[in-house]
């Protein structure tokens, strides 16, 4: 395998590091190689957030090169939108069907009309919708996010990898929920 | 033992397995995490950390414990060593004697600095400090551990010079895990003026050592394993340091090439006879490292004893400004080499920016628009923090914005030199860190700006550290708890108003009756950020 390249994209203090964590974690637990580029501080106060991860054989640069992504995972669509220009013919979108409006941004139906023009690479899951309903906690959609990846094999991470590397980078106090949400967006 | 680990904490790490016990610096956005996360383990594993109020004290401070037998860590931010540098020079000539490593973390692209985009390497040059450029987090612990090694054989202070993308990258880190005695050892003060005093004219002497000490350095260097060769038979050679070493080792991927080069991990004494060596048979020569060429200017001094047909590229193919890339590279390797490279072509979306905003409950959103609706023709000077989202939409208010502390420092200039009326805002952090000597200045010089602190009760923007306003060390012990109050009255001003800016009619009142004032007046706006009070009363 080739390295696979990996673009999380979102708003400062949606759990970007967190989500990065577990998918380090996966990987390592696979026996790739890993390594991962992540921002902080001001940044973080509710400004858009990227961050990187390689994995494979042999990884040098954390930095996810114009156009290399394997997929983009955005936990808000706008971010989502903004990240897909940096999308190549291989990329393929994993968007959370959500928004956290700014003044002069376009509408929600704008926004998922734009990332409709990349057909077959682009999947739209409600993962904040589904983890506030059935989990009563929005902040547990990156988990999802991660389940549905794995279920639809959008990135080479095994379910029982994901589940081990939930388990250990998760503090004991929150892991059945995080473990509730990957289920969830997995489809169980 | 093997983890995945953050660059900032395989620094942590290798501190500990280096035996470290002293820990100070000034918390800044890209190193804050090695006092933060220090501080979660130092008590049990015997190491004392504190965060100083700035990182001249922080550095103060680790070399009275390296004077005192204790083995030292100091970090800051790129901005930091400007502070410090005052006893970070004088410190060179001393030399340590406890080892101390000294991390700057530099930020290429000002992901999360405002001020400047600086390339610091030019302080080891400038002050004779010798200085490692790790390039990933595995560098990051061997580095640091090198680092103690080599200011404990040469009695130096080591720079560890790192960047963004290596305090913030994460890879699987290989590391020793010493178990350490769980309680502090304290050191002795042995004295020795003649070593630890710069007083002329033995000042001189000293700079001759220094100088010595640095020749025997570079000797060192030359034989270090961290100045490595990736050789090849190719007549095209790369010289890099640093994260950019990745971005080229992708590059020479991508672009089929197979070119030998030399990555230095000493930036300061650079190992020349091992650059004379790797120049020597090359016709031509990429010199691959972020921001300023300095290493492709001593490359050219070289070269000009050692090969004088080598043509040698740098910065006429490479950026200045803002960090490298593995693209930036290919397409400098691709002019030099004659190979194709297509630069992939960024799709044009039109979409409005989404910068940093006060949280949601934050007690600025009372202040910037009260501030803007009573005093709307004011000149508003910018420190750095959070308050300096007052420059962003819906704010918009920032006229001015340069280093810690300065907004108090400009606005008594600008109060002194026009008619017009200044409101200089600052937070508490900045406050103890760089402000008290301004606002003593403006009572000393007799200006008349309104000062505004934001007292939100925490460092909040670079990670909610703990400051002298709060009555609690890094470590968590009780200490005093600072009022910000009681110093501005002892430094002489005389209307000072302490309030809750959710009283936005008191904040209204005092702001118009304080802009009258022929004196520096101050409103202190105590309120605790809304993030920490969230947190607070969640555990």
């Amino acid at each position: 395998m080739e390295n696979f390249n990996l673009i999380l994209t979102g708003v400062g203090g949606q759990g970007i590091i967190t989500l990065l964590q577990v998918i380090d974690e996966a990987a390592v637990v696979e026996g790739y190689d890993v390594k991962s580029s992540e921002l902080h501080g001001l940044s973080q106060r509710g400004g858009s957030v990227e961050a990187h991860i390689r994995f494979g054989k042999k990884v040098f640069s954390p930095m996810v090169s114009n156009g290399q992504a394997d997929l983009i995972l955005a936990l808000e669509a706008m971010e989502g939108l903004r990240e897909s220009a940096k999308a190549g013919k291989q990329t393929r979108l994993l968007v959370n069907n959500y928004i956290l409006p700014i003044p002069g941004a376009p509408t929600k139906e704008e926004i998922i009309k734009q990332l409709r023009g990349f057909k077959s690479n682009f999947y739209l899951v409600p993962a904040s919708e589904d983890c506030k309903e059935k989990l009563q906690n929005e902040v547990v959609c990156t988990l999802y996010m991660v389940g549905h990846a794995v279920a639809n094999k959008l990135m080479p991470i095994k379910k029982e990898s994901a589940l081990t590397a939930i388990k250990n980078v998760i503090p004991e106090k929150y892991l059945e929920l995080n473990i509730k949400a990957f289920n969830l967006g997995y489809g169980e | 033992m093997k983890k995945i680990l953050l660059g900032n904490n395989a620094i942590i790490q290798a501190a500990i397995d280096s035996g470290v016990s002293y820990v100070s610096g000034y918390p800044g956005c890209p190193s804050a995490e090695i006092g933060d996360d220090f501080a979660k383990i130092a008590a049990q594993n015997g190491v004392y950390v504190e965060w100083a109020t700035n990182e001249k004290v922080g550095l103060e401070s680790a070399i009275g414990a390296s004077f005192s037998g204790l083995k030292t860590l100091v970090s800051m931010k790129s901005f930091g060593i400007n502070v410090c540098s005052d006893s970070l020079l004088p410190l060179a000539y001393t030399g340590t004697k406890g080892a101390m490593v000294i991390v700057i973390a530099d930020d290429p692209s000002c992901w999360s600095s405002a001020q400047t985009e600086q390339n610091t390497r030019i302080y080891s040059q400038f002050g004779h400090i010798p200085t490692l450029e790790p390039a990933d987090p595995q560098e990051c612990y061997d580095f640091t551990k090198l680092g103690f090694e080599i200011s404990e054989k040469f009695n130096t202070p080591v720079i560890l010079h790192t960047t963004t993308r290596v305090n913030h990258q994460k890879m699987p880190v290989t590391f020793e895990d010493v178990k350490k005695n769980a309680e502090f050892k304290k050191g002795q003060f042995e004295k020795n003026p003649y070593q630890f005093a710069t007083m002329p004219p033995r000042t001189m002497e000293m700079k001759k050592e220094l100088l010595d000490k640095i020749k025997k350095i570079q000797i060192f260097a030359e034989k270090s394993k961290i100045n490595l060769i990736d050789s090849s038979k190719n007549k095209v050679g790369v010289i890099t340091s640093g994260v950019s070493y990745l971005h080229v080792k992708e590059a020479l991927e991508v672009l089929k090439l197979d070119l030998p080069i030399l990555k230095l991990g000493f930036f300061y004494p650079l190992p020349e006879d091992k650059i004379k060596k790797f120049i020597h048979p090359l016709k031509k020569l990429l010199v691959v490292e972020e921001l300023d060429g300095y290493i492709e200017r001593e490359v050219n001094v070289l070269a000009k004893i050692e090969n004088l047909k080598l043509q040698i590229f740098g910065k006429n193919v490479l950026p200045i400004i803002g960090e490298l890339n593995t693209e930036k590279v290919c397409v400098a390797l691709a002019k030099i080499t004659g190979k194709k490279f297509l630069e992939f072509k960024v799709k044009k979306i039109d979409l409005p920016r989404r910068t940093a905003r006060l949280c949601e409950g934050c007690p600025y959103w009372y202040v910037f628009p009260t501030l803007k609706r009573v005093a709307p023709n004011a000149i508003f000077t910018g420190d750095i923090g959070c308050n300096m989202i007052a420059g962003f939409a819906p704010h918009n208010i920032q006229d001015t914005l340069f280093s810690m502390g300065a907004s108090l420092g400009i606005g008594h200039g600008v109060s002194k030199s026009t008619n017009q009326k200044v409101i200089s805002i600052m937070g508490d952090g900045t406050f103890f860190h760089a402000g008290i000597s301004p606002l003593l200045n403006a009572v000393y010089n007799k200006s008349k700006p309104l000062m505004v602190i934001l007292d939100n009760r925490i460092t909040a923007m670079t990670g909610h550290q703990p400051n002298p306003g709060m009555g609690k060390t890094l470590m968590g012990e009780d200490t005093t708890q600072v009022s910000i109050e009681e110093i501005a009255k002892a430094c002489g001003v005389k209307h000072i108003k302490v309030l809750d800016p959710i009283s936005i009619k008191e904040l209204e009142s005092t702001v118009k009756e304080f802009l009258e004032k022929d004196e520096i007046s101050l409103i202190i706006c105590k309120r605790i950020c809304a993030l920490l009070e969230r947190r607070q009363k969640k555990s």
